[in-house]
């Protein structure tokens, strides 16, 4: 179980395989913030986080809890948002099952096949990928009321592993070559997105705009 | 396509052919541009000391003009006229809702704000035509415009009201304005402002109005110290007069109350660190020249308000943080919530407190927008504001 340090986070969880991943996974977000003697969350640490390599963030939203977490739970609203992903198709069911189309380089995409693996109605919503899936990948976001009026804290944490050889590399590609950044960029634009209505973009035409663009070169 | 004024590299600047903007986003909307200055904000770019400016990009921040296109979201109607502030703001994230509009969360997209979010640790937020720092939005120096959050930051104002009397509420007025807020001045004050430029000379008009009993104003070039004795405040012309002496003895020996640097990152002077500083940013090592605000820290009595409107962009070398901290002093700063500020200025101006077309000096075309920049450069003195007016030809008198 060496770290895949292409895309730069470690991939334990996707070589215990997706069954044994999914109870993994739960014992590592419950020990979120475990150790190290504060109270930051484990992916603020200066050292590594045991085998897990974290992309985590949050932002404040100034929206209540509800309204932030109904728009999420709503799958086919993330590409909105999740710059990287075309579309997401829900299959329902009691897991809510769902298929994301996500851009791949050269105009390919690669499937995204998730279920909702635990959930707390307006406080958190966790996903993990199923068999099947070309990437292997559990997220979790949770919202939690900010004091006063300002809101909701939302934080996301994802955690993946692509297959290696072509297909690998080329997901990395897709991910923007690092998860860190496009994770905090995509929760940047739901911040947008919810307290105005609309992403931000300096374009000064509908052609010049990031997602315009994407679609020219794919 | 239309005209827009572009940067092409440091004292290259020109106006070129670029395409119509559009409505992109629903809380846009499209202004024809009326009038559109040039600030000493833009010579920063022009001098090329601030990071992240790429060449073709078009500049201007301070502009108004008549709303052209709406988007399905905007408040705003077509014939209207508007001022903008050069400050995007989104109106509804944590920083907006407290007035702290500079601050916004939402106006520099989301994979423009690393950059600046490594230089100061936070993000900052969009403005328009001043790098892509602070977003790649483009500037108003040109006949169209696209303005985003066209609901919350534009002002409406009445026709009665001239372009001259009202554009420099996009910036200069507020900055002015709330330099001196940010000096915190009480009834009896004595208040120094170095930089007699038009945030200089706002400042030392505010803090008149908001009761100063004595405002010293400092700079080097006589017409412009001039204006500021037009307004009512003393004048130190710093090239001839030990500035830190003559204020001890203009406040009584006890030093001035508030100080405020309207020079910013491109201070001139002769002093030792300031040349240094000024060989430094020339070779590229990026340390601001800021030789007046040293020396505000150093005039301000103890137990005094510093503020600073004038702008920096990195480190700067030397700096007496002694000073700062065995005086036990005040510091407000930042680039202006001018969304704040437009609605209390408009109706200063509108009953006649406040005047601001004494500023302006030059009123060029559009097509002559270079010439503005080089004159107001290296003209300094005489060149006091230049206004430019797309859709006319000829320069018209000040
Ligand atoms: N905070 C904001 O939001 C904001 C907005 C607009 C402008 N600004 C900044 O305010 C500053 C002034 O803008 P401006 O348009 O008046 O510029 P300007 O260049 O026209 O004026 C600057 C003046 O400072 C004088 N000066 C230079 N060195 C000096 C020194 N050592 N002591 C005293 N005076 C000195 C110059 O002679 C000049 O008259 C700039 O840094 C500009 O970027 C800030
Ligand atoms: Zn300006
Ligand atoms: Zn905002």
């Amino acid at each position: 179980m060496k770290p895949n340090r292409q895309i730069g986070i470690a991939g334990t969880v996707a070589a215990a395989g997706v069954a044994l991943g999914a109870a993994a996974f739960g014992a590592f977000l419950s020990r979120r913030h475990d150790g190290g003697g504060d109270d930051a969350p484990q992916f603020a640490r200066r050292s590594n986080h045991g085998d897990h390599a974290l992309v985590g963030r949050t932002v404040t939203i100034r929206k209540p809890a509800a309204e932030l977490y109904a728009f999420w739970r709503d799958f086919s609203n993330l590409p909105q948002f999740m710059e990287n992903v075309e579309s997401i198709a829900e299959q329902g069911g009691a897991r809510s099952r769902a298929t994301w189309t996500i851009k791949a380089p050269g105009g390919t995409t690669v499937e995204l096949r998730t279920e909702i693996v635990g959930e707390t109605e307006n406080e958190r919503i966790a996903w993990a990928s199923v068999e099947g899936s070309d990437i292997e990948t559990r997220g979790e976001v949770t919202f939690t009321p900010a004091p006063g009026d300002r809101g909701t804290r939302v934080s996301l944490h994802i955690e993946y592993d692509a297959p290696g050889g072509a297909v690998g590399r080329a997901i990395a590609k897709a991910f923007q070559r690092e998860p860190e950044v496009q994770a905090r960029h995509d929760l940047k634009r739901f911040k947008m997105l919810m307290e105005t209505g609309e992403i931000a973009t300096s374009a000064r035409r509908k052609s010049e705009t990031r997602a315009a663009k994407q679609q020219e070169n794919a | 396509m239309m005209r827009a004024l572009t940067w092409q590299g440091t004292h290259d600047v020109r106006v070129d052919s670029v395409p119509d903007p559009e409505i992109v986003n629903p809380r846009d909307a499209i202004l024809k541009v009326t009038s559109t200055a040039i600030c000493g904000s833009d010579l920063h770019l022009y001098d090329g000391v601030i990071p992240g400016v790429i060449p073709g990009d078009i500049l201007g921040h301070e502009f108004m003009g008549e709303v052209v296109e709406t988007g399905k979201d905007s408040t705003l109607k077509k014939g209207q006229r508007v001022v903008v502030p050069f400050t995007i703001s989104c109106g509804g994230c944590f920083h907006c809702k407290i007035q702290q509009y500079s601050a916004c969360e939402n106006s520099n997209p989301a994979e423009k704000q690393d950059m600046s979010a490594t230089l100061y640790g936070h993000p900052m937020s969009a403005l328009f035509g001043y790098s892509h720092l602070t977003g790649g939005y483009s500037g108003g120096q040109a006949e169209y415009a696209r303005v985003p959050f066209s609901d919350v930051g534009p002002i409406v104002v009445p026709d009665h009201l001239d372009d001259d009397q009202v554009l420099f509420l996009s910036d200069i007025l507020p900055t002015g304005w709330m330099g001196a807020e940010n000096a915190e001045i009480q009834p009896d004050d004595t208040v120094a402002v170095w930089g007699c430029g038009p945030v200089g000379l706002f400042a030392v008009q505010s803090a008149l109005i908001m009761g100063a009993s004595k405002v010293i104003a400092i700079d080097h070039y006589p017409h412009r110290l001039e204006l500021a004795k037009q307004l009512g405040a003393e004048v130190i012309n710093f090239k001839t007069t030990d500035v830190r002496e003559a204020l001890m003895e203009m406040s009584g020996g006890i030093g001035v109350d508030a100080v405020i640097d309207a020079v910013g990152m491109e201070s001139h002077g002769f002093a030792v660190d300031n040349m240094l500083d000024m060989v430094k940013q020339k070779v590229g090592m990026g340390a601001d020249r800021a030789s007046a605000l040293k020396q505000a820290i150093l005039a301000v009595r103890a137990g005094g308000r510093v503020s600073i409107p004038g702008v920096y962009g990195g480190m700067t070398d030397k700096f007496p943080l002694g000073a700062l901290m065995e005086k036990g002093l005040k510091v407000n700063s930042g680039q202006t919530h001018v969304q704040k500020y437009t609605k209390p200025l408009l109706d200063k101006i509108e009953d006649g407190t406040i005047d601001t077309t004494f500023l302006i000096s030059h009123r060029l075309p559009l097509e002559e927008a270079a010439r503005g920049y080089k004159n107001f450069r290296e003209q300094q003195d005489s060149w006091t504001k230049v206004v430019l007016k797309p859709g006319t030809q000829k320069e018209q008198a000040a």
